[in-house]
């Protein structure tokens, strides 16, 4: 059968071609800063987090219990300003074992494998999830749907965080 | 609204690392799409380009310093930014171009160099992430894609082998493909047992980084008519965008499609999609995503894909062969251009041109699709012969 598939350029390149200085490469490096502003809702997360307290946002027409609190509810864009406090406990929804660093390098010998999870947290809608890390207890025993709960830093630590709690830990 | 075709295509090799710069790429894929039909850049009335994030060029208002090469001088010309949806997005976008009346042709380039980015481009993924909630959990691009392989897995109890079934099909296909950045043949235990990266994604069901550049030409009608005796139709597009707090989803179903592909089936007057689809060019970054894409594409019952891929459906010989391009995972996957290169296959599989990988039985009717940013976009294109 006629192939009329049209195909030009693409010319791959090697570590060679680099190396041997064939292709000249200009090379520079951005280092750009930030400072954001923490905003209404999540202001006021960071807050009770510092305080050692998880809160939520409730959607006043879905009556949805939002984690990361917010302002309004993207789904049914009205206020969502009633603030409920929901527990430091939650479930496994999903989680990951992850031998990569966030540039692609491997994790070294003898260090421990990152230990993403999405949490659904206790007293929040059902499938309200956060990201967060696991940890205290070994990689092969993690399961979807396991109990777990959040281990603070020491409040002297806490800082308006994400970061304020360490990681969450399976509890029986 | 006016009937738009595709009356034209053509891409670059998708390759790791490539001599040509990004203009260059993209000036290549849409020069061999205008030889394609015999046409020049003067009887291009607008531009719609897209590439994904100006992080990976480092060039801020990528759009704009990359629009000549995609032939964009002195023309309407606007940029598609949809991150990984971006390469189907262009088409939709350059169709209501044309549709709307106020332009006869568009010129849709995508193109993505993700080799300048060092160390590696998947670094600069980072900064999707929520930068109070998320980010100082120094998150990296892999959990999300992890996370949402096992959470569709578990859903319904699939295996690793069973989302290698996947990559095995894909890759086998892209080693036909002439743009191809691949020369071997997997199998399922070469899957299974590669580099274990983030659990569950093992290194070979991932689609790997490349640079590269696809393009097709749409026309009005007429126009259409007059070019090429087989234009290939846009029968429908179809975008939508969900929520970005991604962890407060179902990952085990792409919401996201299923919205973007209903307009599309809408807009082509399909009623029964798994059964008039004759091609299926679902997103595959990931084998396990064109599984969990087919079923938000209405082409696989929820859960049952597995069964069906097993059972030779998917097949090149099967009822709906998936990818029979190779998809981004048998070709390559320059994250904008991944997805033009799908719109690219429906051209020659349509119009009986795809040579070798020729899906057999003769195709009228194939869906492409895409799907970007925090699990959130989708884009989808129908065409028809
Ligand atoms: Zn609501």
């Amino acid at each position: 059968m006629k192939e009329k598939v049209q195909v030009s350029g693409g010319t791959g390149l090697s570590a060679k071609d680099v190396s041997s200085g064939k292709i000249f490469v200009t090379d520079d490096s951005l280092d750009c800063a930030y400072a954001w502003d923490t905003g209404v809702a999540v202001n006021r997360y960071l807050a009770e987090l510092k305080n050692g307290r998880i809160i939520a946002t409730e959607c006043r027409k879905c009556k949805r219990i939002m984690l990361p609190p917010r302002l309004f509810c993207e789904l049914c864009y009205v206020p969502s300003n009633n603030w409920v406090y929901v527990q430091d406990t939650g479930v496994i929804n999903t989680f990951s074992i992850c031998h990569v660093h966030w540039d692609a390098s491997r994790i070294g010998e003898g260090e421990k494998p990152h230990l993403p999870a999405v949490i659904e947290i206790d007293g929040a809608s059902e499938g309200m999830g956060i990201m967060h890390l696991l940890n205290e207890v070994e990689p092969d025993q993690i399961k979807i749907g396991m109990k777990v709960k959040a281990v603070w830093k020491p409040e002297a630590e806490r800082t308006g965080s994400i970061n304020d709690i360490k990681y969450f830990k399976p509890i029986e | 609204m006016r009937k738009v075709a595709m009356v034209g295509a053509g891409m670059t090799k998708f390759v790791r690392r490539a001599l040509e710069t990004p203009k260059e790429l993209s000036y290549e894929a849409a020069k061999t799409t205008l030889d394609s039909c015999g046409l020049s850049l003067d009887d291009v009335d607008c531009v719609a380009h897209g590439t994904a994030p100006d992080a990976f060029d480092g060039i801020h208002q990528n759009g704009e310093y990359m629009a000549c090469g995609s032939g964009g001088w002195n023309k309407p010309t606007m940029r598609v930014f949809v991150g990984g949806a971006t390469g189907v997005h262009a088409i939709a976008h350059g169709w209501y171009h044309v549709a709307s009346g106020l332009f006869d042709t568009c010129l849709v380039v995508c193109e993505e160099k993700m080799s300048s980015a060092m160390p590696h481009a998947q670094g600069f993924f980072l900064t999707i992430f929520d930068s109070i909630t998320e980010r100082p959990l120094q998150p990296n691009l892999l959990w999300i894609f992890a996370l949402e392989m096992n959470r569709y897995m578990e859903r319904y109890g699939y295996t690793k082998e069973d989302m290698a079934l996947a990559a095995v099909n894909n890759k086998r296909n892209g080693l036909k493909h002439p743009a191809s950045q691949f020369t071997d043949e997997v199998t399922v235990d070469d899957v299974v047992n590669s580099e274990m990266m983030a659990y569950p994604v093992s290194r070979l069901d991932v689609s790997p980084v490349s640079d590269g550049a696809a393009a097709v030409l749409l026309a009005a009608e007429p126009v259409a008519r007059r070019l090429t005796d087989k234009p290939v139709w846009i029968e429908g597009v179809g975008w939508t965008l969900d929520t970005a707090y991604w962890a407060t989803r179902d990952l085990s179903y792409p919401r996201y499609l299923d919205k973007a592909a209903r307009m599309a089936y809408d807009m082509a007057g399909i009623r029964e999609p798994h059964k008039q689809i004759d091609i299926a060019e679902p997103y595959d970054p990931f084998d396990y995503k064109a599984l969990h894409h087919l079923e938000g594409l209405q082409l696989s019952p929820r859960g049952k894909t597995v069964e069906l891929l097993r059972d030779g459906h998917f097949a090149m010989d099967g009822n709906m062969p998936m990818c029979p391009s190779g998809g981004l995972l048998g070709v390559g996957n320059p994250i904008a251009a991944a997805g033009t290169m799908k719109a690219c296959e429906l051209f020659w599989q349509l119009r009986g041109e795809a040579g070798e990988r020729q899906v057999p039985g003769n195709p009228r009717l194939g869906v492409a699709q895409a799907w970007g940013d925090l699990m959130q976009v989708s884009s989808v294109v129908v065409a028809g012969i």
